[in-house]
């Protein structure tokens, strides 16, 4: 029928303007968008602002500032967005960025929950996702892609870190207050894995929402449980009123506390007073060395406040990126995922760091300890290194992951 | 002794930790009760103001070191006081109002509260330290109970029965009663109404703020400590009966109560209980469990 020709003519022309477009993205410099785009998705409102937050996001600029703001010609660009610490809202802001925004790259990422989501849009979108917050180990198992990394921490380092130092130093029955979400689940999995290979046992678990202010009753079941080391599998507020509550309800003397992940805002938050002598297994302390003490000078300037090893992690990250897009003389997510797992990582962070083909960023794990209020001799001198774990140790061995990426497992 | 498996001891303890937790409930929706009655508005900053309480005396500590007592008293003054010119200068013009322009506005000064908060003090809180005075724990047999928990009970329901007896017991609170059911005519009367009014919403969220006081050593202080409690007060004066000051009080206890029983037998639901009722007490008794219908 003739009345339907400029109907059609028009869809036909606009598809092909579309398909125009869709080329002309993949510009003939081999960027897309003439621009390289990074996405900070972070907890902007939430329980873990201190964690990530504001300071994730000054973290990935300054790293893109010193790397001189383009690579291969085309300007680097950074915008932020809030998950809000939900799975849902995660996804979706990261499909907008993938789809719509032009977002090559998403780093951050706090909250397991939401990095498992991410990564699986991720893995469809075939477009980068760099996790430094989260510590969810199916990030390089299940949920694992070529475009999926996982750079600073997860649960099996921590488990391996603070975990089995405890165990051997001869705390072998455990109970746990874990946070009921994929975070403290799967590093309750991972802690009691280890207690049990070492011939310990694990008595017993509440679990609590995140979230959680009053933790008096999970202290009484906690006492009750008469197990020695009550293992705290939460973090941030969460873990800091549940070191509160164990120490008000007077567990007793052959109880101790141990907290599982505890970050560097959090012994600030808890005061040396009521943190000292607890253990953390962080990849990074701003006072290690003279590099690392430089680098959180500046951010210190810019941001009131010491980085903690997830921010670091959001600079190096960031870095480790931008030199992958250098070498890869493209944004093209399959170049890239080469390079980064080419390259070699070495900087204040991680030096001879490594990408495994699981995503896994393989890099040395410290064991600090919090040191006494008369022991602080200057501002934020907080820890003292106890001891180092080798990335080989501190990190899931290749053979046990479940990554389908894995010649194993095809 | 068992009960249902569940030793006796566990059992006496969650219970008086309930006790403690219903005497925050009791003070907290006693507050929010008062303002339904006499404002007709859901204070949805209930909880923001309980936060505010917390920093009020968190910084009249660090900065001026005032000592734990003086904050008790000087904190909720002043949120009432803050609380009062919220009234004076917004809240007020939305009476007569569908009730959903209150909750819109308090609902946003939750946000500007607590985000500015956040912003200011970060989110993972600050330290308050327990009172010298009430630092040692108290041996009740059953458990161990520390010396400040006991505290809270007993200024939870001195406050709670004070309050009760103001508006019960004394002309003030006749004043009162009399504005919230006939507002014209008891203005006729010679009595300030609005006066009356603002000072209500004074002593609401001068109750949530006293509530912030005394959670402050126990809960750490931080921004968002007021909403994860709101809703479960929100639920509590529901379940006691709009508007009804007893209701609220012995809900708030009871509530506390059934939530520590339901930590020991399946702690996953403790979160969700308190609705469960609310929504049993609704289906039998939608007025809820003190409330008249109103005819």
């Amino acid at each position: 029928m003739p009345a339907k020709t400029p109907l059609k003519t028009f869809a036909l022309s606009s598809m092909v303007l579309a398909m125009g477009a869709a080329s002309g993205a993949m510009a003939s410099n081999g960027f897309s968008d003439d621009v390289v785009r990074i996405g900070v998705l972070t907890d902007m409102s939430g329980i873990y602002t201190d964690l990530s937050g504001e300071a994730a996001v000054e973290a990935v600029r300054m790293a893109v500032e010193d790397f001189g703001g383009e690579v291969g010609g085309v300007p680097i660009e950074v915008i932020y967005g809030d998950h809000r610490n939900r799975a849902d809202t995660g996804a979706s802001r990261a499909r907008e960025w993938y789809d719509n925004d032009g977002v090559d790259m998403i780093n951050d990422l706090s909250n397991s929950g939401v990095a498992l989501a991410v990564a699986a849009v991720a893995e469809e979108r075939q477009r980068h996702a760099i996790s430094n917050s989260a510590s969810n180990i199916g990030l390089t198992n299940d949920y694992c892609s070529p475009y999926v990394t996982h750079y600073t921490y997860d649960a099996y380092s921590l488990a391996q870190g603070t975990g089995k130092t405890i165990v051997e130093d001869g705390g072998d029955t455990w109970f746990f207050l874990t946070v009921d979400f994929a975070f403290g689940i799967g590093l309750e999995e991972q802690v009691s894995e280890v207690v049990r290979e070492a011939g310990g046992q694990v008595v017993g678990a509440a679990r609590h929402p995140l979230d959680t202010t009053d933790f008096s009753s999970y202290a009484l079941q906690a006492q009750a449980s008469g197990a020695e080391i009550i293992g705290i599998a939460s973090t941030g507020a969460d873990a800091i009123n549940a070191i509160n509550a164990l120490s008000e309800f007077g567990v007793s003397p052959d109880q101790r506390p141990a907290a599982l992940l505890l970050w560097y805002d959090d012994i600030v938050s808890l005061g040396l007073e009521a943190a000292q002598g607890l253990l953390l297994t962080n990849a990074f302390y701003w006072d290690a060395d003279d590099e690392t003490r430089e680098f959180s000078q500046r951010f210190y300037e810019r941001t009131g406040r010491m980085p903690n090893m997830a921010q670091a992690g959001n600079y190096s990250s960031t870095m480790h990126y931008l030199n992958a897009v250098e070498a890869a003389g493209t944004d093209d997510p399959d170049a890239v995922s080469e390079q980064m797992r080419e390259l070699e990582i070495n900087d204040f962070f991680a030096s001879g760091g490594y990408i495994r083909p699981n995503g896994r960023m393989v890099h040395d794990q410290y064991l600090w300890e919090v040191k006494a209020p008369d022991e602080s001799e200057y501002d934020y001198d907080f820890l003292r290194l106890v001891a180092t774990i080798p990335g080989e140790e501190a990190f899931q061995p290749l053979e046990d992951s479940s990554c389908y990426l894995l010649e194993h497992n095809q | 002794m068992d009960i249902f498996g569940v030793p006796i001891q566990a059992l006496m303890g969650q219970l008086m930790l309930g006790i403690v937790n219903g005497s925050f409930y009791a003070v907290l929706s006693l507050g929010l009760a008062i303002i339904f009655g006499v404002l007709k508005i859901v204070n949805f900053a209930h909880g923001a103001f309980f936060m505010l309480g917390a920093f009020t005396a968190f910084l009249l500590a660090q900065h001026l070191g005032a000592n734990y007592w003086t904050t008790l008293l000087v904190a909720p003054l002043a949120v009432a006081l803050f609380g009062m010119l919220f009234e004076w200068l917004f809240l007020r013009r939305l009476y007569g109002l569908d009730p959903i322009y209150g909750l819109l506005l308090t609902f946003s000064l939750v946000l500007v509260l607590e985000g500015g908060f956040r912003v200011a003090f970060g989110s993972s809180g600050q330290p308050f330290a327990t009172p010298e005075a009430l630092r040692g724990t108290l041996n009740l047999g059953f458990m161990i109970l520390p010396m400040y928990r006991g505290f809270v009970i007993v200024a939870a329901l001195l406050v709670c029965l004070v309050t009760w007896f103001v508006i019960e017991r004394t002309s003030l609170g006749a004043n009162l009663r009399a504005a919230t059911e006939r507002a014209e005519l008891t203005q006729a009367f010679g009595i300030d109404v609005p006066r009356l009014v603002t000072l209500t919403y004074g002593v609401g969220v001068g109750l949530a703020a006293f509530a912030g006081v005394l959670a402050a050593p126990i809960f750490h202080v931080n921004p968002s400590m007021g909403s994860s409690l709101v809703i479960i007060i929100f639920a509590v004066v529901v379940i006691g009966g709009l508007g009804s000051i007893m209701g609220a009080i012995v809900t708030g206890l009871g509530l506390g109560v059934v939530e520590g029983f339901t930590r020991v037998f399946y702690s996953e639901f403790s979160s969700t209980i308190v609705f469960l009722v609310m929504v049993l007490v609704l289906l039998l008794r939608p007025a809820g469990l003190f409330g008249r219908e109103e005819g």
